[in-house]
């Protein structure tokens, strides 16, 4: 308490270190168990004991733990703006209907094939035009969405709204559900179940892109954010223009939870917890400190529940959104009786 | 600024929602460690008065001069380099610490990051010891009993270090002690610091004693003047309907009528 600038950098610093740690169990661990010396040996370009052991850790392992990371951390950050601006501890990245958004792209692609007949579904969906068409989905809600709100002034209408426009897509993608075939809604659940392993390089690479100007964005909003706390009146009256600030926040986590759940699939659950677990580490409201701190631990988190999700030395993988709602949900319901009340 | 020492000039002011004006035009001017209160019955627009005045919704006609400028010409920063404001909403976040509320009012002073400079730094450090809240720095808000809480809100007011300070209703929900206590420092602030402090409040009694102009709104004259040439002129006895509650000159407080 009485030195919490040194306590921050502890705090960092533990950070930092369980997430290397979690990146090497995340690296080491899933259906083939590769020994830590064998891990290190392929980074430092020498050969492992088993040669397809260098394959598995670069071409599938590697990817997969950038991608959890930057799923992770990007879904945190993205639940920390939406708290912030909607003055919400319930606030996740999926309330503005991006979520379904993306949902309903990706039903679109995956089972409105048999709306318009003569198409087949497994040409058209690659992973790479199922990342577009949930993309599309999530901005195209997220527009409608923005005109909508451009009429109201209180943000607590555009929370509602965002539900309600969520609760229309939802209806239009069991729609589509009740009239696609047996394939076709199975490839639609296996993408509403969530992925971080199925990234080629080059669809890191865009997904980089995409949360790093998410993040960017971020970074010119932290000043407004933290005026924020105090209530839309006060940022006015400190010289926050409200326009162009809850724009430039309501962008950055379209692109952050959009982006994320175009190429990893809806994962619940992380975008809620994890700001408020970082609170209980971080005793201050100060975004230039949440804001890394959330990106971490949420990067932590997604390792972890993707290292428990592979089922170390088996050949099944469970759905990772499965994994984050369990362990989710549970920690909610525990800040809530612990705290009796979920700040933000 | 070079004439004169108007800090708030307001000219024939009309305010109301939706371009639909609440009573009649209002003029009032403000000078430098003026203590001015704004009083009337509920409903007359004291809050969309001082609304107006902090720009946080539209004036309908007239001029509203801050510090010799037309509000509406001053950028968003420039604006919260002269008014700052202590509302009557609660604030978004009670999870903010004393030192965390006071420190967001240097944000009209720093970079696009919020760092704080050193004199930054020390203006936090200067309104904590002059508003007795050492001990609350690291106090959560949702801690603070109502009277700490709106001694908060006034200090981060002052840390924004502006000439002017809009405050609605600062001493509702507090007992007569923390009201004189909250007046008390107002009037300090005001002629100690020189700061122009306009507020809306229904403690007509204590606005008498203390205050230096009262903005007296009725929908229709909005009589504005020093407390004692408002009970000369006998403004205060056509505020409340007679039959119900009387206004007693002599001692400058009001009545129920028997």
């Amino acid at each position: 308490m009485s030195m919490p600038k040194l306590s921050y950098t502890v705090w960092f610093l533990l950070l930092v270190i369980a997430l290397v740690v979690s990146v090497l169990c995340n690296l080491s661990l899933g259906s083939v168990s590769i020994p830590l010396k064998d891990t290190f040996a392929v980074f430092l370009g020498n050969s492992p004991e088993k040669e397809s052991w260098k394959y598995i850790i670069t071409d599938y392992r590697v990817p997969k733990a950038l991608t959890a990371i930057l799923v992770g951390g990007g879904l945190a950050v993205s639940g920390l703006l939406m708290q912030t601006l909607f003055r919400n501890p319930l606030a996740g990245p999926f309330v503005l209907g991006i979520s379904s958004g993306a949902s309903l792209g990706a039903a679109l692609l995956l089972m409105g094939t048999s709306l318009l007949a003569g198409y087949t579904t497994i040409e058209l969906s690659n992973s790479f035009s199922l990342a577009i068409a949930a993309s599309i989905g999530s901005f195209l809600v997220l527009f409608v969405v923005l005109v909508v709100a451009n009429r109201v002034r209180d943000t607590m209408a555009l929370l509602i709204i965002g539900l309600m426009f969520g609760s229309i897509t939802a209806a239009l993608v069991s729609v589509l559900a009740y009239f696609s075939n047996a394939a076709q809604l199975q490839r639609f659940i296996f993408w509403s179940f969530g992925s971080v392993g199925n990234l080629s390089w080059a669809q890191l690479g865009m997904l980089t892109a995409v949360v790093t100007i998410g993040l960017l964005i971020t970074l010119f909003s932290l000043k407004s954010l933290n005026a924020f706390l105090l209530g839309e009146n006060y940022a006015k009256s400190l010289g926050v223009s409200l326009k162009t600030s809850k724009y430039a926040i309501i962008i950055a986590t379209g692109l952050l939870a959009g982006g994320i759940t175009a190429f990893a699939g809806p994962i619940a659950f992380v975008g809620l917890a994890v700001p408020h677990l970082t609170r209980q580490l971080f005793h201050t409201m100060d975004h230039k400190v949440l804001v890394p701190a959330v990106f971490l631990y949420g990067g932590i988190l997604m390792l972890l529940c993707d290292t428990i999700a592979q089922l170390p030395n088996s050949a099944q993988v469970l759905p990772i959104n499965a994994i984050t709602s369990l362990i989710g949900a549970p920690v909610v319901i525990w800040l809530l009786v612990k705290k009796r009340r979920l700040f933000f | 600024m070079e004439t004169n020492h108007n800090i708030l000039e307001v000219q024939n002011l009309t305010i109301g929602y939706d371009q639909v004006p609440l009573g009649g035009a209002i003029s009032f001017n403000l000078e430098k460690g003026t203590l001015c209160a704004i009083v009337g019955v509920n409903g007359i627009g004291k809050s969309t008065l001082l609304r107006t005045l902090g720009n946080l919704q539209p004036k309908i006609s007239g001029e509203i001069i801050l510090v010799g400028k037309p509000q509406e010409s001053l950028s968003p920063n420039d604006r919260a380099r002269l008014l700052s404001l202590v509302l009557t909403e609660p604030m978004a976040s009670k999870n903010l610490t004393v030192s965390e509320v006071l420190t967001l009012g240097r944000q009209p002073y720093t970079n696009w990051l919020g760092q704080l400079s050193d004199a930054d730094k020390e203006a936090v450090a200067n309104s904590l010891s002059r508003f007795d809240l050492n001990d609350l720095a690291e106090r959560k808000c949702f801690e603070l009993s109502d009277g700490q809480l709106q001694r908060v809100l006034i200090a981060r007011a002052m840390t924004q270090d502006t000439p002017l300070i809009l405050l609605d209703e600062p001493t509702a929900h507090l007992d007569l002690y923390h009201k004189v206590q909250i007046f008390k420092l107002l009037q300090q602030l005001a002629h100690q610091h020189q700061k122009t402090i306009v507020f809306t409040t229904h403690e007509i009694d204590l606005a008498i004693q203390l205050c230096d102009k009262i903005l007296l709104l009725d929908g229709k004259t909005n009589a504005f003047a020093s407390p004692c040439e408002l009970i000369e002129k006998g403004s205060f006895s056509t505020l409340f309907p007679s039959e119900m509650v009387r206004f007693d000159e002599k001692t400058g407080t009001f009545k129920v009528s028997k």
